[in-house]
């Protein structure tokens, strides 16, 4: 059952959290007002945004970036200000999915 | 054999107490509560129990331990009054909200300002919203009673809520009353082992307790605690038979007093009930049909049983002695009259009492005065002033 399935019957009592590691499931992305947008193209990999990154949320595999981790980014622009090529461009998440605070 | 003593509220709560050897008390003294606590520490100090007592610097930090205790998985209780109450505020909120089935003797007094040491239930009242399970006595019997079986109530796996046991300041709790105490292994075998299902010191599955909780999920979890009241009056009656069985002393939600027939009827809370039934028995003498109705589980309100057995009267006075400035009247007053809105029959007339605020008394002559008042809008259907300030100086 996902999150969004269970309902006040299904959760621990007085909001108890019985499992240890959970904080992996907290998606902490969910408030982003801007989505940082990564070009490929013009990416050199040279893992400035993933020194500067706060949040740990720049993915990398075999020393190259690949990608940006939406579920725990929160669009604070960091990655985009530091890119000395311009590959990431920071979008408005309500232009990037038409709804405010809309998460992937 | 159970023991028929000359007690004193107080020294009933304590008895209760020792007798429950809760694993921690933490507790700060505040009258008339003080010794509560007082003759408990005489317990732990001469090892009748085996609670770990933890004398801490404020109610705030009382309420706050026995958290952590009961977190921790150990029955935990404390007593306080009034400011202690008061002072416990927050952390009131908290026992309820994380499910902690803590047991804390309430000792009913005013609130300051103007600073004040007797009995009235503004402290309860005021706490009547934060989640406890209300439980309110008339004498030290209760007193007694209600605190063991408020064990089994809080604790009940279909529960897990913190109670509440109230009796009136000074009149109760320093009055000397007779009772019968039940024996120590049959008052163990009653309330059993606590066995809480989960625990901070249970090392094999740790868990988190009080973490954040967010729009995302807080709203589920104050839902539960809705959920969790509704099973409350069931599990109160089913305590109730069995600690029958062990007294032969017989518990309900409330107690209706020569009611069945009656035609007018006065609800009331705590020590003022005893004064009113003797009333009630002289007006029965002289042919009156006058019934009373006290009040014992207050929290959650067991809305629908108290309406239906008030709902063939023609008249109710409802007694507080708490006001709640909304100008509709006591608190008490204004959950029975929203019971009553959808009670069958015809419209019960209802007025409020407001009387015995920081301890003034209420007399015989003052509660006869009142059924005099229901007769007179019994009969003329006319309600001349909802609230009435009862033995107030004009």
């Amino acid at each position: 059952m996902s999150a969004a399935e269970k309902g006040w019957k299904d959760v621990p009592k007085g909001g108890l959290i019985l499992d240890a590691g959970n904080a992996m499931e907290y998606e902490t992305g969910d408030w982003r007002t801007y989505k940082p947008v990564w070009d490929e193209e013009k990416c050199i990999h040279c893992m400035i945004c993933w020194v500067f990154c706060p949040d740990s949320s720049i993915k990398v595999e075999d020393g190259k970036m690949v990608g940006i981790d939406y579920k725990h980014c929160k669009g604070c622009g960091i990655c985009s200000f530091e890119c000395p090529r311009k590959a990431i461009e920071m979008v408005l998440e309500t232009e990037e999915n038409g709804e405010a605070g809309a998460c992937e | 054999m159970s023991r028929r003593v000359a007690i004193t509220g107080n020294e009933a709560a304590a008895e209760a107490m020792r007798q429950i050897n809760p694993d921690v008390v933490a507790a700060y003294p505040i009258t008339p509560a003080t010794e509560i606590v007082q003759i408990f520490a005489d317990f732990v100090a001469n090892g009748d129990v085996d609670t770990e007592f933890v004398a801490v610097e404020s109610e705030h930090s009382a309420m706050s331990a026995t958290i952590g205790a009961s977190a921790a998985g150990a029955r935990a209780m404390t007593a306080t009054a009034s400011q202690g109450l008061a002072l416990m505020w927050e952390m009131l909120y908290i026992a309820a909200g994380l499910r902690l089935p803590i047991v804390a003797p309430i000792v009913n007094r005013a609130l300051s300002a103007p600073i004040n040491i007797h009995c009235d239930h503004s402290d309860t009242m005021g706490a009547r919203d934060s989640g406890w399970i209300q439980i309110y006595s008339e004498d030290a019997q209760e007193a007694y009673d209600n605190i063991i079986q408020a064990v089994r109530i809080a604790e009940h796996p279909d529960i897990k809520l913190p109670c509440m046991v109230t009796m009136d300041g000074f009149i109760v709790s320093h009055g000397m009353g007779n009772a019968e105490l039940l024996d120590d292994d049959v008052v163990q075998k009653f309330i059993g082992e606590y066995k809480p299902e989960h625990y901070l010191l249970d090392v094999d599955n740790p868990i988190t307790v009080g973490a954040l909780d967010f729009s995302d999920w807080y709203f589920e979890h104050r839902r539960q605690l809705a959920d969790a009241h509704t099973r409350v009056k069931d599990v109160v009656l089913q305590i109730a038979k069995e600690f029958k069985e062990i007294s032969g002393r017989e518990y309900k939600l409330f107690d209706a007093y020569r009611l069945d027939d009656a035609e007018v009827a006065i609800v009331v809370i705590n020590s003022a009930a005893g004064t009113a039934k003797t009333v009630v028995d002289q007006l029965r003498e002289k042919g009156l049909k006058v019934g009373l109705l006290k009040i014992r589980l207050f929290r959650p309100f067991p809305y629908e049983e108290i309406s239906e057995a008030l709902a063939g009267v023609k008249a109710v006075a409802v007694l507080d002695r708490a006001d709640s400035l909304s100008l509709m009247g006591g608190p008490l007053y204004i959950d029975l009259r929203a019971a009553m809105y959808d009670a069958p029959g015809p419209r019960v007339k209802m007025v409020n009492y407001i009387y015995g605020l920081g301890g003034r008394d209420i007399n015989m002559e003052q509660i006869a005065g009142v059924y005099d008042d229901l007769f007179e809008i019994a009969k003329t259907g006319e309600i001349k002033q909802a609230v009435t300030y009862l033995g107030v100086r004009e």
